[in-house]
């Protein structure tokens, strides 16, 4: 199984590489992108000459391209297209119907992943894109179970690519407007979710209280591990009971599962994480090389725990494992 | 393998006597290091300003939450005050112990694990704190023994404290667990 | 300009769901109706009894109907009714999923909201595949909308504009995990709120609602001050999403305005009489938060 790793700027793609990433995955610094995020990404250059760099190391960079094109203004995505072919990218992960058409249409050697915002999560779903596209790759939502994958393995030649760690989205990705409906920003228009420029922290006798949009999204003790202001980990109150709601701050880590993921027959393992620091991605993704590589030749697993990356300092098996089914 | 368990252990501080040790110092001469310091950082990293885009004016207010005193930070112009109390007309204040702070700027900890675990605090505006951090992360800066110059006769304690942290948080090789 | 009823998202009693249509097929000015249970597929044998009922009674009434598509696909039942539901002859099926692309693509179909069209591109791709009819996603602003219906003057776009707004569907039901109950053994709690569940912040501020695995704004849209504007972006119909209130006099006063017999600010004030303590929102359409109110 391939491992692909993120990487928010040129050090951290290097990081990653240094680190083990058989691919990096990155966007560029503009809306194009679902990391669209301050500080963060690759001008034409760096992606070039980030290209050069995995490639003299005999890594891959797969460019992300995966909100979906603003009306009247698609040829600024359509651009990005024809920049990252032309600087070499080894994949173009896309999300919006008619990027996907426009890349099949004018760039049809260039290999095409189905992103994870296309929320293709099932093998109908999956087939309409290999079939209409030629995508190769589609990378799968969060929402399904290891056995799930294994059943859409079954029905599909399609490669799949499925997330081992970081950051998990509960609701399925590319169809939630939570963000946009708090701040007027979203992930598939903006490439944003809950956005920095609409959080706000406060210090209060309480502890620290995390605002989105000017909705009270959490309130920390002082000692209490935190997570990020995204509102589906948020604490609410209902009539049924105060708390997590959806879910509680946690990472996604399914480094006890590989072994099943490789017989369901999965291609490649996503690490999530293009806006963490190079310090995130040096330590999981040495992390993630080290497990694959012990269950490639079948030694013990030197297993360390990742728990200080996650959020609230807790880790989870996400949909894979479905115990609230 | 003990750098990625380690980062949410108790994490060295400066020690209070040090701290205590290092009230009285006039904060001037520090000022005026520091200053020349991160005109040199910005003048060696131009793709810093660029990263910080349209945050580069915003003024930070940095406490390391172990000494006795805070900076107040701008980057274009450059500009970089020690005060005994942060002021109030800053864009963003951010608040961490000497030692991530320092291991932040290295890029040897990852901002986020810091918030998940309480060891950062932000306030004000994130996105311009956002936009640092990652500019930042990406220059790659090593600071090690610059920084223990700037504490003249205390560099050494303030180096050993710098490097003790360092290791702690990033697991250097042969350390022990 | 066309007024469509969208899908009840709630899980109500089947007695209750059957009369509601009934009555909307006797005394309500819609064009279309759109039935089906789009949101959880355990709810849907409930329903399936009446349906049929359901649509002579729509189709007698002279209103257009069309069948929902589950909004998400995963389980092997569900790929099965989706398949069926795209293969039969009947109603036009309003896609709500991808997944019903492949045996449907080359048929007419319409589009649901939660298909991801935000500009001409895709729009384009979509009609060229059959589809007729496109309800754009709710957080699309009116700026694309425009530039989306003059690139498909073929097709008929339809714009979210009363209700509460789906913002999240998921995998995991939330009606199921607050009552502490798994998904699989859920007992359908999510019946005891025919309006949704409420979901305010810690400071007790109204925020979201809870439909099971969806989730929706706290409030409600309100597009009648807007009808001028999205006449103006080319905009062919208007979709109300049912709520627990008196939907048949919500399109009457919809239609009112539509037909110029009721002013805009009149007619809003009759909304807020209809669907009491629910604040409006609008703010999508202009590109600000969703939540946000602004009158035209």
């Amino acid at each position: 199984m391939e491992l692909i790793c993120p990487a928010g700027t040129p050090a951290a793609l290097r990081s990653a590489i240094d680190a083990g990433a058989d691919a990096v995955y990155c966007g560029f610094n503009d809306e194009t992108n679902a990391r669209n995020f301050p500080g963060l990404n690759f001008s034409r250059d760096e992606l070039r000459k980030g290209i050069a760099f995995a490639h003299g190391r005999g890594a891959k960079i797969l460019v992300a391209i995966n909100t979906f094109p603003r009306a009247s203004a698609t040829a600024l995505w359509q651009r990005a297209v024809d920049d990252a072919v032309e600087a070499g990218a080894d994949a173009l992960i896309v999300a919006d119907i008619g990027l996907m058409d426009y890349v099949a249409r004018r760039h049809p050697n260039q290999r095409l992943h189905v992103s994870v915002q296309a929320a293709a999560a099932n093998p109908d779903a999956i087939a309409f894109y290999v079939e209409t596209f030629g995508a190769r790759r589609v990378v799968l939502p969060r929402v399904l179970s290891v056995a799930e994958i294994a059943e859409i393995m079954r029905e599909t030649r399609c490669e799949t690519e499925v997330f081992v760690f970081g950051g998990l989205c509960v609701m399925a990705e590319g169809r939630c407007s939570l963000s946009s409906y708090a701040t007027g920003k979203s992930p598939n228009m903006q490439g944003v979710c809950s956005p920095a420029s609409h959080v706000a922290y406060e210090e209060t006798g309480r502890g620290t209280t995390s605002r989105l949009g000017g909705f009270t999204i959490n309130c920390f003790a002082p000692q209490e591990a935190a997570g990020y202001p995204t509102l589906c980990k948020g604490r609410f109150s209902t009539a049924l009971g105060d708390g997590y709601i959806f879910e509680d701050p946690v990472s996604l880590d399914a480094t006890t599962l590989l072994a099943g993921l490789r017989s369901a027959g999965v291609a490649a393992l996503k690490i999530e994480g293009r806006q963490r620091g190079r310090a995130y991605i040096e330590s999981v993704v040495r992390h993630f090389r080290r497990a694959l590589d012990t269950l490639e030749d079948g030694s013990e697993a030197d297993i360390v725990s990742l728990t200080p990356f996650t959020e609230g300092q807790a880790s989870t098996l996400g949909a894979y494992r479905k115990t609230w089914r | 393998m003990s750098h990625s368990s380690a980062v949410s252990g108790p994490l060295p501080t400066i020690p209070p006597i040090l701290a205590l040790a290092i009230r009285p110092l006039p904060l001037f001469p520090l000022q005026l290091v520091l200053s020349g310091f991160l005109q040199n950082i910005l003048r060696r990293n131009p793709g810093l300003l660029d990263r910080l885009g349209e945050h580069r004016r915003a003024r930070f207010g940095i406490k390391p939450v172990d000494l006795p005193f805070a900076f107040v930070v701008e980057a274009a112009p450059p500009r970089l005050l020690v005060v005994r109390e942060l002021p109030q007309n800053l864009d963003a204040r951010v608040s961490a112990s000497l030692a991530n702070l320092l291991a932040l700027v290295e890029g040897r900890v990852d901002g986020d694990a810091l918030m998940f675990s309480r060891q950062l605090g932000i306030e004000g505006d994130v996105e311009a704190v956002l936009a640092l951090r990652n500019a930042i992360d990406d220059a790659g800066l090593d600071l090690a023994g610059e920084l223990a110059s700037l504490f003249g006769p205390l560099g050494g304690p303030a180096r050993r404290s710098f490097e003790f942290a360092r290791d702690r948080l990033t697991g250097s090789p042969g350390e022990p667990r | 300009m066309q007024l469509s009823l969208g899908p009840v998202l709630y899980n109500w009693a089947p007695e209750r769901w059957r009369d509601f249509y009934f009555r909307i097929a006797e005394e309500a000015p819609v064009d279309v109706v759109s039935v089906g249970e789009i949101v959880c597929s355990k709810r849907a044998p409930f329903f399936t009894e009446y349906l049929p009922d359901v649509i002579e009674r729509l189709e007698g009434a002279g209103k257009q109907v069309l069948l929902g598509s589950l909004i998400l696909v995963s389980l092997r039942r569900e790929r099965r009714q989706t398949e069926e539901l795209c293969a039969a002859d009947g109603p036009l099926v309003e896609v709500n999923d991808l997944t019903c692309l492949r045996s449907i693509r080359g048929r007419p179909h319409a589009i649901g909201p939660y298909v991801n069209i935000y500009n001409e591109t895709s729009a384009t791709f979509h009609v060229q595949q059959g589809a007729t009819r496109i309800c754009l996603p709710p957080e699309l602003p009116i700026s694309s909308a425009a530039v989306i219906a003059a690139a498909v003057p073929e097709a008929l776009i339809e714009i979210f504009a009363f209700g509460r707004v789906p913002l999240a569907i998921s995998a995991r039901c939330y009606h199921a995990r607050l009552h502490k109950l798994s998904k699989d053994n859920c007992r359908f709690v999510c019946e005891k709120d025919p309006d949704g569940l409420a979901l305010k912040t810690l400071d007790q501020q109204e925020f979201l609602t809870v439909n099971g695995v969806q989730t929706l704004s706290h409030a409600c849209t309100n597009l009648i001050g807007d009808i001028a504007a999205l006449r103006e972006a080319g905009i062919g119909s208007l979709r109300l999403s049912p709520q627990d209130c008196d939907m048949v006099e919500v399109a009457r006063t919809f239609r009112d305005v539509l037909d110029g017999g009721r002013s805009a600010e009149d007619a809003s004030g009759r909304l807020s009489e209809l669907y009491p303590g629910v604040a409006f929102a609008n703010g999508f359409l202009r590109g600000q938060p969703g939540f946000s109110f602004a009158q035209a």
